[in-house]
């Protein structure tokens, strides 16, 4: 048995694949249900009723879906280029914190109008920063950015865990560690009266559509693809690689830090160390989901989203833990990446 | 400073050195084995949190420790036999694959572990390994509390170093799969199938990963809690380069970051006024500065991250 090269990628298979890859992952995470003794399709009933069943869920859902639309777009655009950003987790809570310090000491008497959009490129700033360093070391060093990108995931955390039972610690959360909220005149505008949908939705789909024109109609967009896909031969094309990587890494942690930023502006206020129960690294799941593209990534978004909050509700009235929504978004990366091994090669015999 | 002499001189530190790195030594060891052929692997994060979990479990469920480790390494050769597939056979990223595997089997291991185990306020524990005096050794004064009364397995992972570096360097095995990590094309004109390679070392790879994360369960602790890997997995990835991809300095590089961690440990209780956190970050700063030291000295495997397909350059 041997795989031979597709000479032509038919269009629908383009379509199919993340759909096959969803089914087929659904399919196996059926069969763990089953085996904990529940009804599988009514399990699945449960889950999109709990994501989709009402307004209050449906919001919920779409809530969940804006940070992990932006940190898949993180993920999207440094995996185009190659550039391995797997600290999005990390770059998401140093844009969260800086937005807590920022919003907190200095922007209690600016009004939200100036304060919202300067805490929002603060955050982004923030997340360049941290994806600044493993890129250094690659440039300098040569040291693999995705252990190094990781490894700042778990500083990251103890940074912020560190301000805010400290300097940042907020004296009325009854001693819990939580910072100090940012002032009530930079939480976001609701999308929808009555629930925490907030326009950092519409925020994300828009940067989404930035993304996608930048990466397909700039220069800089061919630059970051060419540098992923054969580096030395865009070297001898006379594209800046470290300049284009350096662009991508900022492009990529900037999102990711603005994801921080709009979960603390428009859900919480303020920092906790379960700010994010793991978006940085379902991000790399919904950029692959997405195939990398920029619009398919607010799709994907939905798809995690709808597993994770439907999941809670189902969890809840048919004892299967949580912990399924989880295990359904990876299993569904592995077949994704099955099935687009399969959308480029046919087996031979 | 006598205050970090008195650190040194307990023997205390020395054993807690020898506790810490007994996971890594196990971990960096199978990291090594599954790039020496060629294949990074990603996966041993998840890989070790699902160690960790399943050897609890079933000595939780009655099975004696040995089999609880048994147990364990076998879901690793398991998910070793996944990570095979897609990054062998499919040749896909094994960036990606691995990752996909990490994120797979942490929460997979944790669904499991919640479905099995109701919540609870204080987790339910198992007796775990004790320390084993070796006769005659550990009654040597200081030497002998400090190096001398571990738990078998810690015994096992510093014989085991030794064993895969005669292996890696002293053996046909190991020579096939040094060929298939630096030139599969080559070992395949010497009659060596380097998928075949490939996938042994990735299985018996994953397999010790495995039986690194049960260590954290059946011996450092005796229950299981999410999160518990806490980014060893990723440290013994940053270990292998330390280590030149060799399995005598993979040992020495696990002791002596387990000497940091364990120091930095006792140091937290002495020294006032700086935040713990600050303590807890050196092991992940250490990774850092050490991947930045070494990543350009050392040796990589040339052939690592590559595909194989036959018949194709």
């Amino acid at each position: 048995m041997r795989f031979e090269r597709r000479e032509h990628r038919p269009l629908y298979l383009l379509v199919l694949t993340p759909l096959i890859a969803i089914v087929a992952a659904l399919a196996i995470a059926g069969l763990l249900i089953a085996i904990a003794g529940a009804p599988v399709l009514e399990a699945y009933w449960k889950i999109l009723t709990g994501a989709f069943g009402s307004k209050l869920s449906a919001t919920e859902t779409l809530t969940r879906a804006t940070p992990l639309i932006l940190t898949g777009l993180a993920a999207a655009v440094a995996f185009r280029a190659r550039l391995w950003n797997i600290g999005a987790e990390g770059q998401f809570y140093v844009g969260a914190i800086a937005v807590a310090a920022v919003g907190s000491q200095l922007l209690a008497n600016v009004p939200g109008a100036i304060g919202i959009p300067l805490l929002m490129i603060v955050g982004a700033v923030a997340g360049m920063i941290l994806m600044l360093i493993p890129l250094w070391l690659r440039l300098r060093f040569a040291v693999d950015e995705v252990v190094t990108s990781l490894l700042m995931n778990f500083i990251a955390l103890l940074f912020v865990s560190m301000l805010i039972d400290g300097v940042l610690k907020d004296p009325t959360a009854f001693g819990w560690p939580q910072s100090q909220p940012v002032p009530d005149q930079d939480t976001l505008p609701k999308l929808i009266a009555r629930s925490r949908l907030h326009i950092g939705l519409a925020i994300a789909i828009v940067l989404a559509a930035i993304v996608h024109f930048i990466q397909s109609r700039t220069t800089f967009g061919m630059q970051s693809r060419a540098a992923g896909l054969n580096p030395q031969g865009a070297v001898f094309a006379g594209v800046p690689l470290a300049k284009t990587l350096i662009k991508v890494a900022c492009l990529s942690g900037g999102l990711a830090g603005l994801a921080g930023a709009i979960e603390v502006l428009g859900v919480k206020g303020y920092v906790t160390t379960d700010l994010s129960p793991g978006y940085g690294y379902s991000g790399i799941v919904v950029a692959m989901l997405a195939n990398l593209n920029p619009l398919g990534v607010v799709l994907a978004a939905i798809f995690t989203a709808i597993m994770f909050v439907g999941a809670d509700g189902m969890s809840r009235s048919m004892g299967i833990p949580t912990y399924i929504a989880d295990v359904t978004v990876a299993l569904s990366l592995i077949t994704m990446l099955v099935a687009l091994f399969f959308g480029q090669y046919r087996i031979r015999r | 400073m006598s205050v970090l002499f008195e650190i040194l001189a307990s023997a205390g530190l020395w054993a807690a050195v020898l506790r810490i790195a007994t996971p890594l030594i196990f971990g960096t060891l199978g990291a090594l084995l599954c790039e020496r052929s060629g294949v990074l692997n990603l996966g041993i994060e998840g890989i070790m949190t699902f160690g960790a979990m399943i050897g609890w479990l079933a000595v939780y469920n009655g099975a004696d420790l040995w089999t609880g480790i048994v147990v364990a390494a076998l879901s690793g050769a398991v998910f070793g036999l996944l990570h095979s597939v897609l990054t062998v056979t499919l040749g896909l990223s094994q960036h990606v694959s691995g990752l996909g595997v990490t994120l797979f089997a942490s929460s997979f291991s944790y669904y499991i572990f919640r479905l099995v185990v109701p919540v609870a306020g204080t987790p339910p524990t198992i007796e775990p390994f004790q320390p084993i005096a070796i006769p005659g050794l550990s009654d040597l004064p200081f030497i002998g509390p400090a190096l001398f009364t571990q738990t078998t397995p810690t015994y096992l992972a510093i014989v085991l170093a030794l064993i895969m570096a005669y292996i890696v360097f002293r053996t046909p095995v190991g020579l096939a799969i040094r060929m298939t990590g630096e030139n599969p094309h080559a070992a395949e004109a010497q009659g060596v199938n380097p998928m075949f390679v490939r996938y042994g070392a990735v299985i018996v790879g994953s397999a010790l990963m495995a039986v690194g994360g049960a260590f954290l369960t059946l011996s450092a602790f005796n229950s299981f809690f999410p999160t518990m890997v806490q980014g060893r997995g990723w440290i013994c990835i940053a270990l292998v380069v330390f280590a030149s991809w060799r399995p005598g300095r993979a040992l020495f590089g696990a002791l002596l970051f387990a000497f940091f961690d364990a120091f930095q440990l006792r140091l937290q209780t002495v020294v006032e006024g700086v935040p713990y956190q600050i303590f807890l970050m050196t092991p992940y700063i250490l990774s850092i500065a050490a991947l930045a030291v070494m990543a350009r000295r050392a040796r990589v495997p040339q052939a690592l991250m590559q595909p194989y397909r036959r018949g194709e350059r």
